[in-house]
């Protein structure tokens, strides 16, 4: 027991990686802000394509997001990062950490926002543009707002699985948190560090995966 | 030589393809074992203590909720280096692939109880009232009446979070699980070139594609019925 304290648990140990830790977590927290902007643009233009009455558009863009919610991310990330610059394009860790993400949030919340645009009923459509309002008015004082708030649960669900994705990032050796705490891991010898980050992510986390398991509930009553 | 050339000697190289064909299909082979074993374990873990927080038994229910709330809010990847560098150290020593296959089963486990508990709670309550007056003990309304209604439910998104978590065995890789991944990298390293990756992306797809456009035809179908 003392043993496993000693290696998880280690407080003197966890007290010297925690700049160290708080700094990956700026990381962290900074290539969220840039991963979930893109991830949301770009899944809103997957989802518009995807649901486009023009085949042309549609079925690419079916195609598309389906090849690469079939690809794992960090396959995906390795590809980007260790694969292009064999064809001379080398990026930095954190550019290519975005573009991977961005292919592969895309997909995802593409599908999310997917499921909202055909869960508005055609009359809204109908009844909006006989107002007189132009076709994108329509969609973004009309639709959009509608379509955001039946997959809202969906949508957070979605950011929770991007926060925890950005974890992938240690791999290309971006110093975000899991980085940061493998680090002081390697280092110290000792586990304590990695559970430090744990805990981040908990603090981080926990609060938005309880409030969807509320809101789950609220809907099946 | 053309762009197009270059192209297709660095993502396509036919003679590299050749060479670490057999060793990529090994990676396929621990993938899909993996995966199967991944969703086998998590699904049974995570319908039964669905069931069994179905009885209520406060304690008991509260265990489950802070186990699965634990392990929906952490990074797998965490999870995987804490088990794999820290437990040798208190003398569990587990293989990589082990601690990737316990890690994943439990984050499966976790997400598919709450997927299944959805289920269960979203179950009509006049279905467990006929059942109880029919004569059915609450097992067994429980586990004949309610929970097959409560398993078509949630198929669709208990299919789509399958798939999320066994793309995930592509991070053992991290830790020397010899998986199509890992298998990729170390061939792309000892041929400095990138078409062993291309050849894992593609490997990828085929494994993982239908499972993809099932879960599209899944949900669709579940739409129409609801509709």
């Amino acid at each position: 027991m003392d043993q496993l304290i000693q290696q998880f648990f280690n407080i003197d140990i966890m007290v010297q990686a925690l700049p160290t830790i708080l700094r990956g977590l700026g990381m962290t927290l900074l290539i969220c802000a840039v991963v979930i902007p893109l991830g949301l643009a770009g899944g809103l233009m997957a989802a518009l394509a995807s649901t486009a009455r023009s085949r042309w558009l549609r079925w690419p863009a079916v195609a598309l997001v389906d090849l690469f919610r079939a690809i794992p991310p960090l396959v995906l990330l390795i590809f980007v990062y260790a694969g292009l610059p064999f064809a001379g394009i080398r990026l930095s860790p954190f550019v290519a950490v975005a573009i991977a993400f961005l292919l592969n949030n895309s997909s995802y919340y593409g599908e999310v926002f997917r499921a909202g645009l055909i869960s508005i009923g055609k009359g809204q459509w109908e009844a909006a543009r006989s107002t007189g309002l132009t076709q994108r008015q329509t969609l973004t004082h009309v639709i959009l707002p509608q379509a955001t708030r039946n997959v809202l649960p969906d949508l957070i669900s979605n950011t929770v699985e991007v926060v925890k994705l950005t974890s992938l990032a240690s791999v290309v050796s971006l110093g975000e948190l899991l980085h940061a705490a493998d680090l002081a891991r390697s280092v110290t010898y000792n586990a304590s560090p990695l559970t430090l980050a744990a805990g981040v992510y908990l603090v981080l986390l926990w609060p938005v995966v309880r409030l969807l398991s509320r809101y789950q509930r609220r809907i099946a009553v | 030589m053309s762009n197009l050339d270059r192209f297709i000697e660095t993502f396509l190289n036919g003679a590299v393809l050749a060479k670490y064909t057999p060793a990529i299909l090994q990676g396929v082979w621990v993938t899909i074992e993996l995966s199967i074993l991944i969703v086998i374990a998590g699904t049974l873990l995570g319908t039964s203590l669905a069931c069994i927080r179905a009885y209520r038994l406060r304690p008991v229910s509260f265990l489950i909720v802070i186990y699965a709330d634990i392990f929906r809010a952490l990074p797998p990847l965490v999870l995987i280096l804490l088990a794999y560098f820290g437990l040798p150290n208190v003398g569990v020593t587990l293989s990589s692939s082990t601690v990737l296959f316990v890690i994943l089963g439990l984050t499966l486990g976790a997400f598919a109880e709450e997927i299944v508990w959805a289920g269960i709670t979203s179950t009509d309550k006049g279905q467990w009232e006929a059942a109880r007056s029919t004569g059915l003990g609450f097992t067994q309304t429980l586990i004949f009446v309610v929970l097959p209604q409560a398993v078509r439910m949630v198929i669709p998104p208990l299919t789509n979070r399958a798939i999320a978590i066994t793309k995930m065995t592509a991070l053992g890789t991290v830790i020397g699980v010899p998986d199509i991944l890992n298998q990729a990298t170390t061939a792309q390293s000892f041929s400095g070139n990138a078409s062993p990756l291309t050849l894992a992306a593609v490997a990828y797809v085929v494994l993982f594609l239908p499972f993809v456009i099932l879960s599209r035809w899944l949900e669709s179908r579940f739409a129409w019925k609801k509709g």
